[in-house]
């Protein structure tokens, strides 16, 4: 239904479950995919499956240098960034009163802080083409909160408004900025629970089931195409009803 | 200092969709020739490539008037 031909699109966290997908979506969509990680070899993996318009992009959101080079990188591997998809995240759950200093800055800071600057990085080269999407993977916690979560549900909170903010300022020059709330989403990590804790999660869930990944990246590359033009500073929550915002 | 001063006026006509006469020395790129913030970092992108230099952050703050861009470019040139 999406035609995504000539695009060129930019994923962080490839390498995971949900940015896989979210690549394979818009690869499958005709776009040209850059992918970026931490790990090289999933990355790798991904592109060879892909075959071509696939490039493997590594980089370390940890590292501000690192963060800076990649919208570069990706427009000489590609020739621009027309697409930049955020969905690199990672998790440091401690309850609030014992959570430290470094486990409140480092989740910020590959969460929220590496989306601020890769944004900052393609927006140029979108104004000048004025086109533009920009697609952040936030949280249904970023709404709704969870205990032990205090740092990433600021982190994925944070997304939102940033997201909203940058939507109204670059909104005259034909780029959307918007969020994709994913909820419980059966990936690696959710495959180790045990049946007990996947009922009582389910019971939570008006669908009484896990999403999947696809359905994260459904709703991604809705905003990530032509049709999408007057969707911005939106966020699409994606949770089978669990929260209904 | 002509040629910069063309090259830039050029731009600045081309961009703010002014008439070549009201980009006058003095002239403000907000206050008198209608353009928005997000138009003066476009503005600065363009002489960026126009003239192949760098303009950083906290110069370009610096450049709100026509005067200022051919002062500024004329000397990192």
């Amino acid at each position: 239904m999406f035609d995504l031909t000539g695009k060129n699109a930019l994923v962080t966290g490839a390498s995971g479950g949900i940015g896989a997908e979210i690549a394979k979506a818009l690869h499958a969509a005709g776009a040209t995919v850059g992918l970026s990680g931490t790990r090289v070899e999933p990355l790798e993996a991904l592109a060879a499956e892909l075959g071509e318009r696939a490039h493997v992009l590594p980089c370390n959101l940890s590292d501000a240098a690192a963060v800076d080079a990649l919208p570069k990188q990706a427009a000489e591997a590609m020739g621009s960034v027309d697409i930049l998809i955020n969905n690199a995240g990672i998790t440091r759950d401690q309850i609030f009163m014992r959570m430290s200093d470094d486990e409140w800055a480092s989740v910020l800071e590959v969460n929220l802080t590496s989306t601020m600057r890769l944004c900052k990085g393609v927006i140029r080269g979108m104004m000048k083409s004025r086109w533009g999407r920009i697609v952040n993977i936030s949280s249904i916690v970023g709404a709704t909160g969870n205990p032990g979560q205090a740092n990433y549900a600021a982190s994925k909170a944070g997304m939102i408004g940033m997201s909203k903010s940058i939507a109204y300022e670059v909104a005259s020059r034909g780029i959307t900025v918007n969020c994709v709330a994913p909820g419980f989403i059966a990936t690696a990590m959710t495959d180790k629970l045990n049946d007990d804790q996947k009922e009582t999660i389910n019971k939570q869930i008006p669908a009484a089931r896990m999403g999947t990944p696809a359905e994260i990246a459904a709703a991604v590359l809705y905003l990530a195409s032509q049709e999408a033009g007057y969707t911005t500073g939106a966020t699409i929550h994606v949770n089978g009803g669990m929260a209904m915002l | 200092m002509s040629d910069v001063a063309d090259r830039v006026r050029k731009i600045v006509v081309e961009h703010l969709g002014v008439e070549e006469e009201k980009v006058t020395e003095n002239a403000s790129f907000i206050d008198d020739l209608g353009a928005d913030s997000l138009d003066t970092v476009e503005l600065v992108m363009a002489f960026e490539e126009e003239f192949g230099i760098e303009i950083p952050d906290d110069a370009a703050e610096t450049i709100q008037t026509f005067g200022d861009a051919v002062k500024f470019i004329s000397e990192a040139q």
